[in-house]
């Protein structure tokens, strides 16, 4: 909402200045976004008149004129405009001047034309950025002609003369006060927060004789939707431009002045916050004015000169045969005021807020009109609307205004009372304001109070329960007079098991070097592809948004592992030689049968490394999971290459020979490894890359936060090395559980020393050697005790095909 | 013998003077005191002296013995000094080379401070509750007091992924879920994603974070909510921390108010930091409405309580100085490695 200074001033007087008056009225609970200053840009322009004028000796369209500018001397400018005559008021740049030329500010020096002395400049209307229709006489491309209805004082700013020095205030209205979407409601405001008069009259007018109903007949055929429709008739209707007060007043508030009869409806509606239409009566078949559903189906186009097609649940305005509106959205093409309208209908109606809005939707057209309207209006004002725009077409001479109208009305008169209760109110505001001054600030906003109720003004439809008062009384009080005080009773708060589960994970993966990340949890289905996951797959099973800002963030992510890539490929297109990220967030997947999905927290890692080349590879990574395992308490696990049973419908985006699967009874927590090739060039990422998902809540399960100390040992610890050759293709770790298995209780740590593949092994072999450390709680182990001990672990490896060297 | 003696010890002593490697050093020690050494073949024809001789004899000899031992010891000492001087001077290195840091993960600066706020809410007795972000329309609005056909959605542009399920705009959902399923009193903050269909620019992203609050308990007033907000941003930013704060609507609050950080760089007055009006806008806050509690089955004529949301986003900008939103989820390596 656009409001303008001067117009505010016609119905209080204001002594703060701008600058205050929008912290006060901010604080007071209209806030204030900024404001402007009309031609703020211009500088030293006076009003001047032409005392000579000739012709240039050396040009043939320029003139040279002397103008009084109101000093001893008569200044000397140069202008090449045709349309300028001696004695004409005209706009004069003096000598360091500023104006606007083609809409950027531009300083006006003396200088010469064509060897002529020329000391400032004769401006057009654009050149002060004002346009015809705030001077309708003015010419678009001439020199304004200061008309009679400026102050013609010569040397006087050229801003004061023609009333361009109003002030915008812009205001963020919130949806429950439509009623400020007004000059009357804000000036309301601004009369309860300084505690001043509001001087509004009722309107009223003379009118000419005559009946309305030879003219109208007005019926509203659904009145859920309507609950009151006033039709007046103006005749003998003269169009011109409206007087300069109203223009300005429209232009301050952002709206193009166009004709009288449009104006007033215009400036009725930003006055009292109440939508106005005006209808041509020759358009208007039979004299008929029928508020009802559209026809399914039925078609109207609109001012904007577009066809609509409606539906049985929009409400149209219709003559005897089509409808002529959309109501409280838009006129149809032929409903408004031309040059040759002759008689006027004007509509002072009242829709249901919802309706318009679902209509204004569908059709996708917002207007001034709509924006008020779905707020939901009140239909009392219907009245006051339709009779100040009735007295303004006497003032204006826009026409005879007939002195009865059509008032069909179904508004309920009962008042809206909400219950007033200063204990309570203080109680709970925690504050201490006398009962008189809450009455007082109510009064102010025209709330009064009578036996303990307070009934709200027909324009407040937001007044509803005992808090909204408290507000009311809050915030003419000011909140920031409130004290602040501490809430009483004690509160223990604690972090749940899930959140320092998941804190403490994500410390572990900080502390070894992994950076977090935080991506959207929107992608695009595509990416299922990109990271090669099986036509088949459940993940692309999504949850998808039916308004989407683009494809890219169409579906909630199913997988995680998209989003980690996509920061990788981002970071490697920027050419940062290593990238270490992670995220713990959500995956969404959709649960068959269940309005919502279910959200499990993943952990996914990303890596590439391209400062040197044995930087990072498979076992890094596999030792950030084991650091992960260890923190997260999960004291044993297996690690083995997915196969048919793998849970993780990601491992076909990773190397399918450097791919590993984390289970723990039974229970797979996790994939890692190197991502497939195919998948790093999806993704434009020209190094080797590795990632790891991990569920979260498996984890957790799986793992523990409990921590026993073991008592340190006593007796010296016995170290066996043996050395086998085996299959290439066994895995260690089922040599290692061999291991294990065969020295039971005593076996201390298996540590894998030596891998080695070669020639003198023979193709498809290799030798593995391990260091296995033996010790006793009990006493020191005698050489036969690991002896006896070893014979077993030649014995189990020898079982899996591995013989020792 | 007596000037044999002493010239043993002279001539000890002068070479032991000369010397300064540690071989010659044994060396030295050998001759004159090894088991073949010159004091020893003294000490062997210690036979041949008179009863009266050898006591003072040997008495020298000891005399003579100790103080070259003691001469070597301290040569000894003085050599090994050196060496270890040398050593180390050798030793010295370029300290203003490089250091080598071991790879130390950055949290990312949005969790980092939600971390700080976490923290600060525990301490004041919160505790961290979390809600689903794909959510029914009935916990984002309806339950919120904003049936279908509110003016107020409008200002909420929502992801919906069909008509009674969307994205959340807000984690005010959660204080819902909250208050179904617990008694007052309830003191929770919940943070977490929500969406809005914004296009990505310098101050939108279509999904950001929010930080809810709630108190619920018998006789809970504004005065506490100002009083909680004006605590909570003194731990944030700090003691000389000045709130503002201005009447406002959203209908799940009753009053509602908007909350304005005073402006670190002019003080409240005015400048381009803040677009002139001395003050930013930091969070939305209010009176829980007494509809909203009534819902959730919490009776208003004995319970009241306050709610609000602060944007993680703005703090986290406002903090590290960041200007563009789009840093935040663009996850550059060069950016996160400043945190």
């Amino acid at each position: 909402m656009d409001l303008s200074m001067r117009w505010l001033r016609d119905y209080v007087d204001l002594d703060a200045d701008v600058k205050k008056f929008c912290s006060d009225i901010t604080i007071s609970g209209s806030k204030v976004e900024c404001y402007n200053e009309e031609g703020a840009y211009l500088s030293n322009v006076v009003v001047g008149r032409v005392e000579s004028i000739e012709r240039h000796p050396d040009s043939d369209h320029m003139w040279i004129t002397q103008i009084n500018v109101g000093e001893d001397e008569p200044v000397q400018i140069v202008t090449g405009a045709q349309n300028v005559k001696q004695g004409d008021y005209v706009p004069v740049a003096k000598h360091k001047s500023t104006v606007l030329h083609e809409g950027k500010e531009v300083k006006i020096t003396k200088g010469k034309l064509r060897g002529v002395a020329s000391n400032g400049m004769l401006c057009s209307l654009s050149e002060l950025g004002l346009t015809v229709h705030d001077f309708p006489y003015a010419i678009e491309d001439g020199i304004f002609i200061l008309g009679d209805d400026c102050d013609r004082t010569i040397g006087k700013d050229i801003r004061e003369a023609i009333g361009f020095n109003d002030t915008t205030v812009e205001f963020e209205i919130t949806s429950n006060r439509p009623d400020c979407l007004s000059v009357i409601g804000l000036a309301r405001e601004t009369a309860a927060t300084y505690n001043i008069p509001l001087k509004v009259n009722k309107p009223s007018f003379k009118g000419v004789e005559g009946n309305v109903n030879d003219y109208l007949k007005v019926a509203i055929r659904n009145t859920d939707l309507c609950k009151r429709y006033i039709g007046a008739i103006v005749k003998n209707v003269k169009i011109g431009p409206s007087p300069r007060w109203m223009r300005e007043r429209l232009r301050a508030s952002g709206v193009r002045p166009i004709n009288n009869l449009v104006d007033i409806t215009n400036f009725v509606m930003l006055e009292y916050g109440r939508p106005m239409h005006a209808f041509d009566l020759r358009y208007v078949e039979g004299g008929e004015i029928n508020v009802r559903n559209a026809a399914e189906g039925e078609k109207i186009t609109t001012l904007d000169g577009v066809e609509r097609t409606l539906s049985s649940n929009m409400l149209v305005i219709a003559d005897a045969k089509k409808p002529v509106a959309v109501a409280g959205i838009m006129g149809g093409e032929y409903s408004g005021i031309m040059d040759d309208t002759t008689t006027v209908v004007f509509e002072s109606a009242c829709f249901d807020g919802a309706s318009v809005m679902t209509t204004s939707k569908r059709l996708g057209m917002r207007t001034d009109a709509s924006a008020r309207y779905e707020k939901g209006l009140d239909p009392h004002e219907c009245y006051d609307a339709l009779m100040r725009a009735c007295q303004l077409v006497e003032e204006l001479g826009a026409g005879e205004v007939i002195n009865n109208w059509i008032d069909c009305n179904y508004q309920s008169e009962e008042p809206r009372t909400v219950e007033f209760s200063s204990e309570w109110i203080n109680r709970f505001l925690g504050t201490d304001i006398p009962e008189e001054q809450m009455i007082d600030y109510l009064n102010r906003l025209e709330i009064k109070v009578e036996n303990g109720r307070c009934i709200s003004p027909w324009f407040r439809i937001d007044l509803g329960v005992k808090a909204d008062i408290a507000e009311e009384v809050a915030r003419l009080y000011d909140y920031n007079n409130i004290p602040d005080t501490i809430i009483r009773g004690v509160a223990k708060a604690q972090l749940t098991e899930k959140q320092k589960f998941e804190r403490r994970i994500k410390q572990a993966v900080l502390a070894m070097g992994v950076n977090e990340i935080a991506t959207f949890s929107f992608i695009s289905p595509k990416y299922f592809d990109k990271i090669r996951l099986p036509q088949d797959s459940k993940l692309r099973n999504t949850v998808k948004i039916m308004n989407p800002l683009g494809e890219d963030t169409s579906v909630m992510r199913t997988t995680m592992l998209p989003s980690v890539c996509e920061v990788l490929s981002r970071n490697y297109n920027y050419r940062n030689p290593e990238a270490y990220v992670f995220e713990m967030g959500n995956e969404y997947l959709p649960v068959e049968g269940e309005e919502l999905p279910v959200e499990p927290v993943r952990l996914c890692i990303g890596v590439y490394d391209t400062k040197d080349k044995d930087s990072f590879d498979f076992f890094d990574l596999k030792g950030i999971i084991e650091g992960i395992m260890s923190k997260a308490g999960v004291r044993s696990y297996e690690v083995s290459r997915p196969d048919e049973s793998c849970t993780f419908d990601e491992a076909a985006a990773f190397h399918p020979g450097r791919t590993a699967v984390i289970t723990c009874d039974g229970v797979q927590l996790g994939i890692f490894g190197e991502l497939h090739p195919e998948t790093c060039e999806n993704y434009g990422i020209g190094a080797r890359a590795y990632a790891a998902k991990i569920n979260i809540p498996e984890l957790m399960e799986k793992g523990s936060s409990e921590r026993i100390y073991t008592p340190l040992p006593k007796f010296p610890a016995t170290t066996r090395d043996i050395s086998v050759m085996c299959d290439a293709e066994l895995p260690s770790a089922e040599l290692e559980k061999a291991i294990r298995n065969a020295v039971g209780s005593i076996l201390e740590k298996v540590t894998l020393f030596d891998v080695y593949t070669g020639e003198q092994i023979g193709e498809g072999k290799k030798s593995v050697s391990y260091s296995i450390s033996m010790r006793s709680h009990e006493g020191t182990l005698t050489d036969e005790q690991a002896d006896k001990a070893m014979d077993k672990v030649v014995k189990a490896l020898a079982a899996l095909g591995a013989e020792r060297r | 013998m007596k000037e044999q003696l002493k010239s043993i010890e002279e001539r000890a002593k002068s070479e032991l003077s000369k010397v300064s490697d540690i071989k010659l050093l044994d060396e030295i020690r050998v001759r004159f005191l090894g088991k073949k050494g010159e004091l020893t073949g003294i000490l062997k024809q210690m036979g041949k002296l008179s009863a009266e001789e050898r006591p003072v004899i040997g008495q020298l000899a000891n005399t003579v013995r100790a103080d070259i031992e003691s001469a070597i010891a301290e040569k000894q000492a003085l050599i090994k000094s050196a060496l270890a001087e040398e050593k180390l001077k050798s030793e010295r290195i370029d300290v203003t080379l490089p250091g080598r840091t071991p790879k130390v993960g950055r949290p990312h600066p949005l969790n980092a401070v939600l971390e700080e706020v976490e923290e600060v809410f525990l301490g004041m007795g919160f505790d961290i509750v979390e809600g689903p972000e794909v959510e029914s329309d009935y916990y984002c609005f309806e339950a919120l007091n904003m049936p279908k056909h509110h003016p107020a959605r409008d200002t909420q542009d929502t992801f919906y992924i069909n008509e009674n399920v969307l994205l959340r705009t807000q984690t005010s959902s959660v204080q819902i879920r909250t208050m179904e399923k617990m008694k007052p009193p309830i003191r929770i903050i919940s943070p977490g994603r929500v969406y809005r269909s914004d296009a990505v620019d310098a101050t939108h992203s279509p999904i950001f974070h929010q930080i809810e609050g709630l108190v619920i308990d018998k006789g809970v007033t504004m005065a506490d909510l100002k009083g909680t907000l004006e605590l909570l941003m003194k731990r944030l930013y700090g003691e000389d921390t000045q709130i503002r704060l201005r009447p406002h609507h959203f209908p799940y609050t009753e009053p509602s108010a908007e909350v304005d950080l005073m402006c670190f760089n002019c003080h409240g007055k005015g400048c381009s930091m803040c677009k002139q009006e001395g003050y930013v806008e930091l969070l939305g806050a209010g009176m829980v409405h007494p509809k909203v509690l009534a819902d959730c089955g919490i009776d208003p004529e004995v319970y009241s309580g306050f709610a609000f949301g602060i944007g993680l986003e703005r703090i986290t900008m406002g903090r590290y100085n960041i200007n563009d939103m789009r840093l935040l989820y663009e996850n550059d390596m060069r950016f996160l490695e400043q945190f």
